[in-house]
């Protein structure tokens, strides 16, 4: 299971956290991560509207080219988790699961953590790392 | 459907939860209100709103943790909301079920009966003639509810209605929905 990278974009589309896990991905500059961030948002939130799956509630979920395989989590909250793995990579929603555990505890929980605005919490960093890169 | 809910929470509570002593929870709490009591020289009132303004700080974090734990989708109706904050919300961080009664007709306003409060273990109010009529001991549960529903889009109202403290019949909070929070665009933007 090979994790590339994670993104987390908050309520508004702003993207609060980056990390890459690997170097599969080419490295980009740090405004162009955020308009990956602000473009997808906007993009999700097009697909929700115009969603065939009548009911289905959520915008974009899943994209997979021949490269790459992203995959987004929106909270109730209206937090995104984007997780960008290889292809044809099983089970992602369990890491996800788990990145929104970790995020609920480093994160939230940390009091002088401001919602909303970017992640700068070591903890956080330090148990992602240590969740996901042994399944490298 | 209030059975599957109440299997939820208790299987969240049996499995993914950490406990802590019971008594640390009380003695905290009750030390807080001790001393918002005497910062604010007995303006219960302010202590009040004080309680309410931390309990939404609370909640604002208590929901992601929440879903998070409880891998709880989007509820249907207001109902539905109600439920699951009596049968999994406080059971997993009380270890509570409080019973959901009192619906109006528009499915807009329920109560929630307190059997038990941690919270409020050992405590009684100050005999000072004002206690008894102007503090909600556990007004900070009425913040966490309004900040935790705000984050997934519902403006609520809850405050208590009665408590065994005052020396009523029973502990009850009034919860009211004020608004579904439609995504608002910032001002400036079509």
């Amino acid at each position: 299971m090979v994790i590339l990278s994670l993104l987390i974009l908050n309520k508004a589309g702003g993207l609060i956290f980056q990390r890459d896990f690997n170097e599969g991905l080419k490295k980009l500059s740090s405004n162009d991560y955020l308009v990956l961030a602000g473009t997808f948002h906007g993009v999700h939130a097009i697909t929700s509207r115009i969603s065939p799956v009548r009911d289905s509630g959520g915008g974009l979920e899943v994209l997979e080219s021949d490269r790459f395989r992203m995959q987004c989590f929106q909270t109730l909250t209206g937090t995104k988790f984007l997780i960008f793995a290889e292809p044809n990579q099983p089970n992602i929603d369990v890491v996800v699961k788990r990145v929104y555990e970790l995020y609920a505890d480093y994160v939230m929980k940390n009091p002088f953590y401001q919602i909303e605005m970017p992640i700068r919490c070591e903890a956080f960093e330090r148990n992602l790392v240590a969740y996901i890169k042994p399944k490298q | 459907m209030s059975a599957t809910k109440a299997r939820v929470g208790e299987d969240a509570w049996k499995t993914r939860i950490d406990k802590v002593n019971a008594e640390l929870v009380t003695l905290t709490y009750g030390s807080i209100v001790a001393q918002l009591c005497r910062d604010f020289e007995g303006d219960y009132l302010e202590v009040n709103k004080q309680l309410e303004k931390m309990g939404y700080n609370i909640g604002l974090r208590l929901i992601e943790d929440f879903l998070a734990k409880t891998n709880m989708g989007k509820c249907a109706n207001f109902r539905e909301t109600a439920e699951t904050i009596a049968k999994v919300g406080f059971k997993v961080f009380l270890n509570i079920t409080p019973t959901v009664t009192n619906w109006t007709t528009d499915n807009k306003q329920f109560s929630l009966i307190f059997e038990e409060n941690p919270l409020a273990d050992f405590v009684e109010l100050p005999d000072d003639g004002r206690a008894q009529n102007e503090l909600w001991y556990s007004n900070m549960l009425c913040g966490v509810l309004r900040g935790a529903l705000e984050m997934v889009q519902m403006q609520v109202d809850a405050h208590f209605a009665s408590d065994i403290l005052r020396g009523n019949e029973v502990t009850e909070m009034r919860v009211t929905l004020v608004r579904i929070i439609d995504d608002e665009l910032p001002p400036g933007e079509d």
